[in-house]
């Protein structure tokens, strides 16, 4: 049985089933993110004892630019599919992949500074939830780098059995890569600069 | 957003996110310097915080292209929006009860010291 409204768009909503499908996880994400964020304005209000230990803003503003510059790749490669250029298409995909690597690579840097320091997630309110939250989005990155691998590699063939539905996947890709750049955004100044 | 637009409304929209990309790039730039300022507390979190939202809205409605999507995504979104406010209202409540306890309001007390 053939899966319906691959490429053509539901009557009722609009859209594409696995645009809605992504529309809906990501909302589940803003609370999953919105709940640690509550958690950490609670931990910091709560307590007059607050221990904000410096961290290397310098690295985590390179992260942060790298992350906006992958968000420009993953859109442009989009625009590239829908002007039908695959090779165009397949150089800024990759470079989305490579930058999500360099974003790993700088988080990874600043993890062994943090460990070297002695700062653990069980030092302090403050290391917990700043582990916490980089962790998680982190892992989403990782998740994320996955699924471009594998829509670059295998994942690629359906360029020519079924590009339409091919265009709609790396869309969908991008909208979650877009949420994943977003929630840097609050954490930068959130954990780094307040 | 469809995409199946004319390839020259395509080309019009990448030039746009270039555009987005250099206004993202130049708030995160303003928002590191601001944090040198050396602002109060709250000051600075109303600055940093209101640059990140102007940031995320960008992204918001340029690359993940809100302004012009489908009334479907705009209802998860406002559902989605009310459940998140209530998760910020609950430490708004708790930082409300420790006022007094683990807090004082200095200028609260000083204009009570000054009634008395």
């Amino acid at each position: 049985m053939e899966i319906p409204y691959t490429v053509e768009v539901r009557p009722d909503t609009g859209l594409y089933n696995a645009k809605m499908g992504i529309w809906l996880f990501l909302a589940s994400e803003v609370m999953l993110f919105g709940a640690l964020f509550s958690s950490y304005v609670i931990l910091r209000t709560g307590n007059p004892d607050w221990v904000q230990h410096p961290m290397n803003v310098g690295l985590a503003t390179l992260n942060t630019m790298i992350l906006i510059t992958s968000s420009v790749t993953v859109i442009m490669s989009w625009a590239s599919l829908r002007l039908k250029d695959f090779a165009k298409f397949r150089i800024y995909f990759l470079c989305t992949l490579l930058l999500a690597g360099c974003f790993m690579v700088v988080k990874a840097i600043e993890y062994n500074q943090e460990f070297s320091q002695g700062l653990f997630p069980w030092s302090d309110n403050y290391m917990g939830i700043y582990f916490t939250l980089t962790g998680l989005h982190g892992l989403h990155v990782v998740g994320g780098m996955v699924v471009i691998a594998y829509l670059l590699g295998p994942g690629a063939k359906m360029w020519k059995t079924a590009p339409e539905q091919y265009v709609n996947r790396i869309e969908s890709v991008g909208l979650y890569w877009h949420f994943v750049d977003l929630v840097w955004i609050f954490l930068f100044p959130s954990l780094y600069l307040l | 957003m469809s995409g199946h637009n004319s390839p020259e409304d395509i080309k019009k929209e990448t030039r746009t996110y270039l555009l987005v990309f250099v206004a993202l790039a130049v708030a995160t730039l303003v928002t590191v310097a601001v944090s040198y300022l050396d602002l109060n507390g709250p000051q600075a979190i109303i600055v940093a915080l209101f640059i990140a939202t102007i940031k995320a809205g960008l992204v918001a409605a340029f690359f993940m292209h809100l302004l012009s999507e489908e009334k479907f995504i705009y209802s998860v979104l406002a559902l989605t929006l009310v459940f998140f406010a209530v998760l910020f209202i609950l430490p708004i409540g708790n930082y409300a009860d420790a006022v007094g306890e683990h807090f004082s309001m200095e200028g609260v007390e000083h204009r009570e010291t000054e009634a008395h």
